[in-house]
């Protein structure tokens, strides 16, 4: 049985179709993410999952559950940590979770336990008499992914967990989310670092414009859709770009550059390099992106 | 129906919540419900009354006019209690520190928050109202064994003023909006309910206007059972304040739903 599965599911805003008509399955202690621009529909797939918002149309299965209708048993069985800061204001860092805890209906032995086991791990335990207002920005998206823990739940959602954090803190979370794949929690994952979603990710989807364009393992993609290398050139000539044409490559020019996708960099250099004068070139490998960057477009001049 | 069905048990678990707010603030939140009747009863029942030579009639009893005033004072603590509550500070829980949302992700229903609030609520009537009430019966201005049930009351009553509260809650664009339900509904509830002066000085279509009003029941109810009278009003209030709770309720839920679920 899948994690989640959706089929046409769609949701709609007054007259905006802010995600339209997506299928996808997550798998069981899969980790899976969305990517995609801004407004691009992540946040409304991730509120659908966990039954904040209902869907228009479509279908939506989490853990086996239909979300309309068993909301409640969804909600028990998931952790949330949202794209917002919600921390509860009214209380210190650690009764943020204890409080929390309890809406799960647990007994009071393990929300201790648990609220002093995840502060620990969070590395937030000498604040944990602090007020909400008085620790950082990164101390409290922290402190949201803990709270998204405190019902050790069978599928997590973390919306952007990563924003606005140090590398430091970056490398906590990605440390946890392995953990928890270990044990196999599922986990369904938005960020707009790709060096993130190729880390932590087993697979995952491009969303744009309440639309999926792209699915697949993160290297499968960027085979797929780049290559192996990508050669950048400063300051490219409208005679380079042509001779590239003729040559068939991938090719992408943007303002000031030009990136080649090719699977043998080395050998595109050295044909370049034979008939043009370039001030700066460099060849990397390819990364995802420039996945991202390729399929939801990047570049002004095509 | 679902706005009932989707009630349960968890709703406790934001009334727990709330309490445990109070609790860490409580030296600031006893204090107010504590003095404010001593105030009122220096300078309405001991200034003012100084002034009205006449007993007051009430219910076939004449009463010392600070002894009528001070049921009237146990009403009104009941009303302000859970209605600043359930404006203000669910407002703000709910705005501005998106305490609903974070709960909407945890098995609570928007039901549950919505009941749990409004119980809270119904506690802060509660609690207020039965510090007025130690007050004014340390004064002997209330009566045993009838003054015992005035707390049941006090919750109930809380019960009803939280779901109209939360009704407001859930329709104004911003806190500066709650100034007319307090002002269109408070504020004369506040003076015309039998609360600082008999009803029946009034004429029979002003009579027949408070008798429209919720505070008026409550008040009747709490000075009735001041004085160990059983009157119908006892009944009629009970039935009147079960309506209005069970209307506003559905009603408030029923709006916060599409408010919050988008
Ligand atoms: N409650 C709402 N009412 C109306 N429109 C909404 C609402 N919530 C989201 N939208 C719209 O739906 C679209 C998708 O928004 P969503 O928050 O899902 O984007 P996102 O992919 O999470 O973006 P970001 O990367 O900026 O977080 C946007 O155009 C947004 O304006
Ligand atoms: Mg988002």
């Amino acid at each position: 049985m899948p994690a989640v599965r959706a089929e046409k599911l769609t949701k709609v805003f007054d007259d905006l179709r802010a995600v339209d008509a997506i299928d996808f399955e997550i798998g069981e202690g899969e980790c899976f993410g969305f990517l995609g621009p801004n407004g691009a529909g992540k946040s409304t797939t991730m509120r659908m999952i966990h039954c904040a918002s209902p869907i228009t149309s479509g279908e939506l299965d989490v853990l086996g559950m239909a979300v309309n209708g068993r909301c409640r048993e969804i909600k028990a069985a998931i952790g949330v940590a949202p794209q917002e800061n919600n921390l509860d204001p009214d209380f210190t860092v650690r009764r943020n979770l204890t409080v929390y805890g309890r809406y799960f209906g647990l007994p009071k032995e393990v929300l201790e336990e648990r609220a002093d086991r995840l502060l620990e791990f969070m590395q937030l335990t000498e604040k944990r008499d602090e007020r909400i207002q008085d620790i950082s920005g990164g101390m409290k998206r922290r402190l949201i992914i803990a709270r998204a823990m405190m019902n050790d739940p069978r599928l997590l959602i973390l919306d952007e967990p990563t924003t606005g954090l140090d590398p430091q803190a970056r490398h906590l979370i990605w440390e946890k989310v392995r953990e928890l794949k270990r044990k196999k929690v599922t986990v369904v994952l938005t960020t707009h670092y790709m060096d993130e979603a190729e880390r932590l990710c087993d697979r995952l989807v491009i969303m744009d414009h309440g639309k999926i364009i792209l699915e697949g393992r993160p290297r499968e993609l960027i085979d797929q859709v780049i290559g192996t290398d990508v050669m950048e050139i400063d300051e490219p000539t409208d005679e380079m770009e042509t001779y590239v044409k003729v040559r068939g490559w991938q090719y992408e020019r943007t303002i000031d550059r030009m990136l080649i996708y090719t699977e043998e960099g080395q050998n595109v250099a050295a044909e370049l390099k034979e008939r043009f004068a370039m001030s700066y070139y460099l060849i990397r490998n390819a990364t995802l992106e420039d996945v991202f960057l390729r399929t939801t477009g990047r570049a002004l001049v095509e | 129906m679902s706005l009932i069905s989707n009630i349960s048990w968890r709703s406790m678990a934001l009334w727990k919540r709330n309490r445990d707010v109070f609790l860490t603030t409580w030296k600031t939140n006893f204090l107010p419900p504590f003095l404010e009747p001593i105030l009122y009863l220096v300078a309405m029942g001991l200034g003012f009354g100084a002034l009205i030579e006449a007993d007051i009639e009430y219910g076939g009893r004449s009463l010392e006019y600070i002894k009528f005033l001070a049921p009237g004072l146990v009403a009104i603590s009941i009303m302000y209690g859970a209605f600043f509550e359930c404006t203000y500070s669910s407002f703000v829980r709910m705005y501005y520190q998106k305490t609903f949302d974070a709960i909407l992700a945890t098995p609570l229903s928007l039901e549950d928050i919505i009941a749990g609030e409004i119980l809270w609520g119904a506690t802060k009537s509660f609690i207020n109202a039965t510090i007025v009430l130690g007050v004014i019966a340390a004064f002997g201005y209330a009566e045993f064994p009838g003054l015992l049930l005035i707390p049941l009351i006090s919750f109930v009553g809380g019960l009803m003023f939280a779901s109209l509260a939360m009704l407001f809650t859930a329709l104004v664009p911003n806190m500066d909006s709650f100034n007319y339900p307090f002002f269109l509904l408070i504020t004369p509830m506040f003076l015309f309910s039998g609360t600082f002066f008999p009803l029946n000085v009034l004429p029979e279509w002003g009579q027949q206007l408070a008798m429209t009003l919720p505070l008026t029941h409550i008040s009747n109810m709490a000075r009735d059972l001041s004085y160990n009278m059983m009157s119908a009003e006892l009944a009629i209030g009970a039935a009147y304040v079960i309506a209005l709770t069970a209307v506003c309720f559905l009603a408030s839920a029923y709006l916060m739903k599409k408010r919050l679920v988008k």
